[in-house]
């Protein structure tokens, strides 16, 4: 409810998002992101593995937050970008033999290209019908990935397995190790360029246009560009995405990207605080540990409890991660004064 | 590192005692992480929630059958532990399960996994670490590939010997049938419709007509007005329930008089036959090789009247009509039988070569003829099927035990 007023309700004017909304102070970012570095240490390999889903998915909130927290565009169709960058890197790694680093940069544009193509007609779409166009994308894409014409590459409904790259340079490490700090650099890199993106000229425009579409239109700024290069970059980050959980799971099948997918990512944005790109993180970690926090809770009920759960999250804290964060912050200027 | 320390102590101590009371007990006794002096851990997958949540219920049933024998003593004095996940039928899901099954709850083996999608993530990894990925719920053909993926062994007939069945039992009964097939656009539909090919080998041309439908399509109606103006007489049905229920009812709207086959899947007296109308499934044909719980002629067996024994005293709310009941049963006591075979050495090499060795073994709740085999060359466990008739509101069971096994590998 709150994130659709986030960015549908039309507000005559809006605050511009002063720096430090969007993300954390320095302090903070150094000890999160010493956290990251140095938990694999300390953990087993499966923890490990989990920590690089977070980071995947995270990966993959953060451009939807791009999308919607920025441009004030919605949606579903994610999922469909997550596939087309998972199957690029698999197809790249299996049947060229590509270096799996290599297949990265390639499923980001590939991806980017789709999305640009994709925001073209959507920008005569706006709310709910646009996240009904995306949502057609999503529920088309699995049935795409099947087709006969494809299957060559594809390997049809079977899906392709990747093999999972061992560390270079014979680090002492295992795969799954070396492939978390792989991913957690490329997550560093992309959330510093997604934070001066919206800072940028280009990120003003973004949000001008989600604020007011016909006053952005007025100062100059080419509103269909605009929406239409959000929705690339926000493909293009989840195509990368894509690609790296494809080989972190070493497997891709139609049958992983459904709707489903497209549905937790928009779920993880809204835990996460709209808008607010370190929310991203704690909604990729709410979307890969809530459901099993529910099935410990209950096995046969496990869906309704994770619905109990997500009714408290949005009842509580509309704003989502944000919000506490807010809140937390208050709480300790209150305690310095 | 300590509990390694604390566990070869222990062994040291054990060692000397053993040696000192009797040397040859401790030649025996080997163990394999998850398995000790008191204790088997199982690991285990299935979708308890999101579409596939019909399937929880197998889980259910074998989480019952493992409490049942640890009441019992469990086996050889060991207790099972029935560690069960939910996946959600979704890949990268399953693949996390499974790790955390095998690094951080230490299992012996991952036991009855299913689906085709989450077991092809999950083969990989476990063949790498070497932990038996046993008797996995699906049907599809490739599970048994001993020589490529040693540590996975499939369960249930493939999708391909039940085909090859039918293909099988059409040239001997109908040899001048002219065949149309309706099959679904994935795994299971593409798996099945080879064996069908490979069962007609020489005579491939009996197939006359094809169509394949999109689980999403609402309904399949212009698929069975077209496949009837092929002028086939027999149709060969590859369909999920609810699509096998509206294929046997539009065939009788359109007055469609051919022989119908449809795939065991389907065959559900309460999910299929009475939504279809029992008038229209008169005569349809399929094959089977479990015992069906609603069905009286098994009243007086020994082995259903352990299986609903089971039920009323271990899973009383269970629904004895759901073929997934019997499904997890006779899984769970093909699993108990191994453990058993493999004894004191409870080590993941020896499991997979007990699984490898099952010389005509018959759970309570397969058909009688039924047997299960395997070798080390042969991973697929059940390939035998009886053909079946519906008539009135019931399978009846007609003819002998076919083998579906195929002529060369």
């Amino acid at each position: 409810m709150s994130a659709v007023e986030d960015v549908v309700t039309e507000a005559p004017a809006v605050e511009a998002v002063p720096k430090r909304a969007m993300t954390l102070g320095l302090g903070t970012s150094l000890v999160v992101l010493a956290a990251l570095v140095l938990a694999p240490l300390f953990v087993k390999n499966f923890i490990i593995f989990q920590m690089t889903m977070l980071l995947i998915y995270g990966l993959a909130v953060l451009a939807l937050n791009i999308l919607t927290g920025g441009s004030g565009q919605f949606s579903l169709g994610q999922s469909a970008f997550y596939a087309v960058g998972a199957y690029t890197s698999a197809i790249l790694m299996e049947h060229v033999g590509m270096n799996y680093a290599l297949t990265l940069p390639i499923a980001g544009l590939i991806c980017f290209g789709f999305g640009f193509l994709f925001g073209q007609p959507a920008l005569r779409l706006s709310g709910v019908y646009l996240a009904l166009a995306t949502f057609a994308l999503a529920t088309a894409m699995p049935q795409l990935l099947k087709l006969g014409f494809f299957e060559h590459w594809t390997g049809g409904v079977q899906g392709l397995v990747v093999t999972k790259p061992d560390a270079p340079f014979g680090l002492p490490m295992s795969q799954d190790m070396w492939l978390y700090y792989f991913t957690l650099v490329i997550t560093i890199g992309i959330y510093i360029a997604s934070v001066n993106l919206l800072r940028s000229r280009s990120g003003r425009a973004f949000m001008a246009i989600r604020d007011n579409e016909i006053a952005a239109s007025a100062m100059g700024v080419d509103v269909a560009l605009y929406k239409t290069l959000a929705f690339g970059v926000s493909a293009g980050i989840t195509g990368i995405a894509g690609g790296l959980g494809a080989i972190a799971v070493q497997f891709v099948a139609p049958d992983g990207y459904t709707i489903v997918l497209s549905i937790s990512l928009f779920l993880g944005m809204v835990v996460g605080g709209v808008g607010w790109l370190p929310g991203s993180i704690v909604g990729s970690a709410f979307i890969i540990f809530v459901p099993n926090i529910a099935e410990g809770i209950s096995k046969g009920l496990s869906g309704a409890v994770f619905g109990v759960l997500l009714f408290l999250v949005i009842f509580l804290v509309p704003h989502g991660a944000r919000q506490v964060a807010i809140v937390a912050q208050q709480l300790i200027g209150k305690l310095k004064k | 590192m300590r509990s390694a320390t604390i566990r070869s102590a222990a062994f040291w101590t054990a060692l000397i005692t053993f040696a000192a009371a009797n040397g040859s007990a401790l030649a025996q006794k080997k163990y394999d992480t998850g398995a000790t002096d008191t204790e088997i851990k199982i690991g285990h997958i299935v979708p308890y929630s999101g579409p596939a949540s019909a399937y929880g219920i197998i889980g259910k049933t074998e989480e019952a059958y493992f409490k049942m024998i640890n009441e019992n003593g469990g086996i050889k004095g060991r207790k099972i532990k029935f560690i069960s996940y939910d996946d959600a039928y979704s890949p990268p899901k399953a693949v996390e399960q499974v790790r955390k099954l095998v690094e951080s709850d230490e299992v012996l083996l991952v036991f009855n996994a299913l689906g085709t999608p989450s077991n092809t993530a999950i083969q990989k990894y476990l063949n790498s670490k070497k932990v038996p990925q046993l008797f996995v719920a699906t049907g599809a053909t490739k599970w048994n590939d001993p020589t490529h993926f040693p540590w996975t062994i499939g369960w249930q007939p493939s999708y391909q010997s039940e085909a090859r069945i039918y293909a099988k039992f059409l040239m001997k009964e109908k040899p001048d049938a002219k065949i149309a097939v309706l099959y679904q656009n994935d795994d299971f539909g593409k798996d099945y419709l080879k064996g069908l090919k490979d069962g007609f080998a020489g005579k491939a041309s009996a197939i006359i007509a094809e169509e394949s439908y999109e689980v999403s399509e609402p309904t399949i109606d212009n698929h069975i007005v077209k496949l009837k103006a092929s002028g086939a007489d027999v149709l060969i049905s590859i369909t999920t329930p609810k699509f096998a229920a509206q294929t046997i009812k539009k065939m009788a709207e359109v007055d469609w008089k051919a022989l119908q086959i449809v795939a065991n899947v389907s065959t559900s007296v309460g999910a299929v036959m009475k939504p279809a109308g029992f008038e229209n499934g008169q005569g349809v044909l399929s094959a089977h090789y479990a015992k069906d719980a609603g069905d009286a002629q098994w009243k007086d067996d020994p082995g259903m009247k352990k299986f609903l024994a089971f039920l009323d005293k271990h899973y009383p709310d269970a629904d004895r009509t759901n073929s997934q009941v019997i499904y997890g049963y006779g899984a769970a006591q093909t699993l108990t039988k191994i453990l058993e075979m493999s004894g004191d050495d409870l080590t993941r090499a020896n499991i997979m070569k007990q699984a490898a060795n099952l010389k005509d073994f018959t759970p309570d709740t397969l058909l009688p003829g039924v047997k299960i085999n395997t070798s080390a060359t042969d991973f697929a466990p059940i390939e035998q099927l009886q053909m079946m008739r519906f008539k009135g509101e019931k399978w009846e069971m007609f003819g002998d035990v076919i083998s579906g096994e195929a002529v060369t590998h």
